[in-house]
């Protein structure tokens, strides 16, 4: 068996991990160099999740783990035995960011598209954790997923519209 | 691009742990929050044997206050010190950090111990445990050995950690309240590693700083502490702009030796580094 019991003080090339992935148990044996990202696209074809840089540095492939993003290519599914990851086709599903994904759209806040996923999981956290933010804030807390376009005045309208819409429905 | 193809094994216990450094290869690596290894290895300037997770050991995750010092375990997370009430009120240059600590993202994972294990000239951290005199806890099957943060950094990406060792705890006495402190850095967008940056701590007398204590990141092979640029920040605080930054400029000539690299040449960062110890001055002596 190549997934040896851990008591054996031996490492393993294959390792099993049983998670949940946007509410559904998931167990998959993998390659315990396979990174989540990967793991989320090749294994349950959840390619929402891009992989840009694929060293940490772009923030396309940001995801949930047990709540908080994560980049997805920095985090060995192996290590999330036990975990419960969200990508953007969970919360989109939710609804949870439904008024954001709304805003993104009325102020035509992507060109290509593909960092998108990333920025909408990193503005979603800032949208929980910081919910009287402002556009100093924004442009702080999304610095790690600045992509290629530049285009980041709509990104930082639609995020910062959002941010204005939940206070006033909340007062 | 992928990693390279590795053993991976999670350890249950600190014993395990030892157990599993002794019977590893010897490029067998300690695998923390990976927020640093991961990223090596995608690089592939690390191609380990196997990764020995050790992210599952609870009792290396906290931070507490017992005796007079401040413990905190090396698997705490940089997003624990961020929001930690106890770091805020009794160790606040560590507070003042850690936003500068690459992306949210990134905190949510990475550890303190492992940003200190691996010990990068730019990073925060290890800047801030030698200002704050942090002792440094590394075990082995031995027992603990404590390790001053002035004697820990030893190079590029070098420490005293010996093999058969691995870090566990962090322990910092938090200075009188006469002392203020203050962390600054200049990068080209937030979160990106800094060209140059400061954490500083000056005691206060009166209206004088009497004791300035300047440690630079980014700005050598390892954090420094600038023993002339202190000595002449003390005698010149009540200096004007340009007069205070001249001396504190040619002082940090003597202290450090950046590299030029893509990012800023050595005589820029030297430029900023007298900026921010100027500013530094400014922020202690208000």
């Amino acid at each position: 068996m190549d997934n040896l019991p851990l008591k054996t003080l031996k490492g393993a090339r294959m390792v099993t991990v049983a998670m949940t992935v946007n509410g559904k148990n998931i167990t998959r044996k993998v390659e315990a160099r396979m990174h989540l990202t990967d793991f989320l696209r090749i294994e349950l074809d959840l390619t929402g999740s891009h992989l840009g840089c694929e060293h940490g540095v772009c923030g396309a492939c940001t995801v949930r783990v047990d709540g908080d993003i994560v980049r997805g290519c920095l985090v060995l599914a192996a290590q999330l035995d036990g975990s419960r990851v969200e990508t953007i086709e969970g919360i989109t599903e939710s609804g949870e960011i439904a008024d954001l994904q709304e805003a993104f759209v009325r102020r035509n806040a992507l060109q290509c598209g593909y960092c998108t996923p990333g920025m909408l999981m990193c503005a979603a956290e800032l949208l929980k954790t910081r919910p009287t933010t402002d556009r100093n804030e924004i442009r702080d807390f999304i610095s790690g997923n600045y992509c290629r376009c530049t285009g980041y005045h709509a990104i930082v309208d639609a995020i910062s519209q959002t941010v204005e819409a939940r206070r006033s429905a909340r007062d | 691009m992928k990693f390279a193809p590795f053993d991976y094994v999670r350890a249950r216990s600190l014993a395990e742990v030892f157990d599993l450094i002794e019977q590893a290869d010897s490029d067998a690596r300690v695998l923390a929050g990976g927020q640093s290894l991961l990223a090596t290895l995608a690089l592939r300037l690390s191609e380990p044997s196997v990764l020995i997770d050790i992210g599952g050991l609870k009792e290396l995750r906290f931070i507490e206050e017992s005796g007079e010092a401040i413990h905190i375990g090396a698997l705490t997370r940089h997003c624990e010190l961020e929001s930690s009430t106890l770091v805020a009120v009794r160790l606040p240059l560590i507070s003042q950090a850690m936003p500068h600590v690459a992306h949210p993202a990134i905190r949510n994972r990475g550890t303190i111990g492992g940003s200190l294990s691996l010990a990068d000239p730019a990073a925060e951290l290890p800047a801030c445990m030698l200002a704050l005199d942090a002792t440094l806890i590394l075990a082995s099957r031995s027992g603990e050995r404590r390790v001053p943060a002035d004697e820990f950094f030893k190079g590029f990406y070098q420490t005293d950690i010996r093999p058969g060792e691995l870090l566990v705890r962090v322990e910092i006495t938090p200075k009188d309240a006469a002392w203020r402190f203050h962390f600054a850095e200049f990068s080209r967008r937030r979160g990106d590693y800094a060209m140059a940056g400061l954490a500083a701590a000056g005691r206060r007398a009166a209206d004088r700083i009497e004791q300035l204590r300047l440690v630079f990141l980014g700005c050598g092979d390892r954090p420094v502490r600038a023993r002339a640029a202190e000595i002449v920040g003390v005698r010149s605080q009540l200096q004007q702009g340009g007069e205070r930054y001249s001396a504190l400029r040619k002082a940090l000539e003597q202290d450090l030796d950046p590299q030029s690299d893509p990012h800023a040449s050595s005589a820029t960062r030297l430029h900023l580094a007298a900026v921010l110890a100027d500013r530094a001055l400014a922020f202690l002596t208000a």
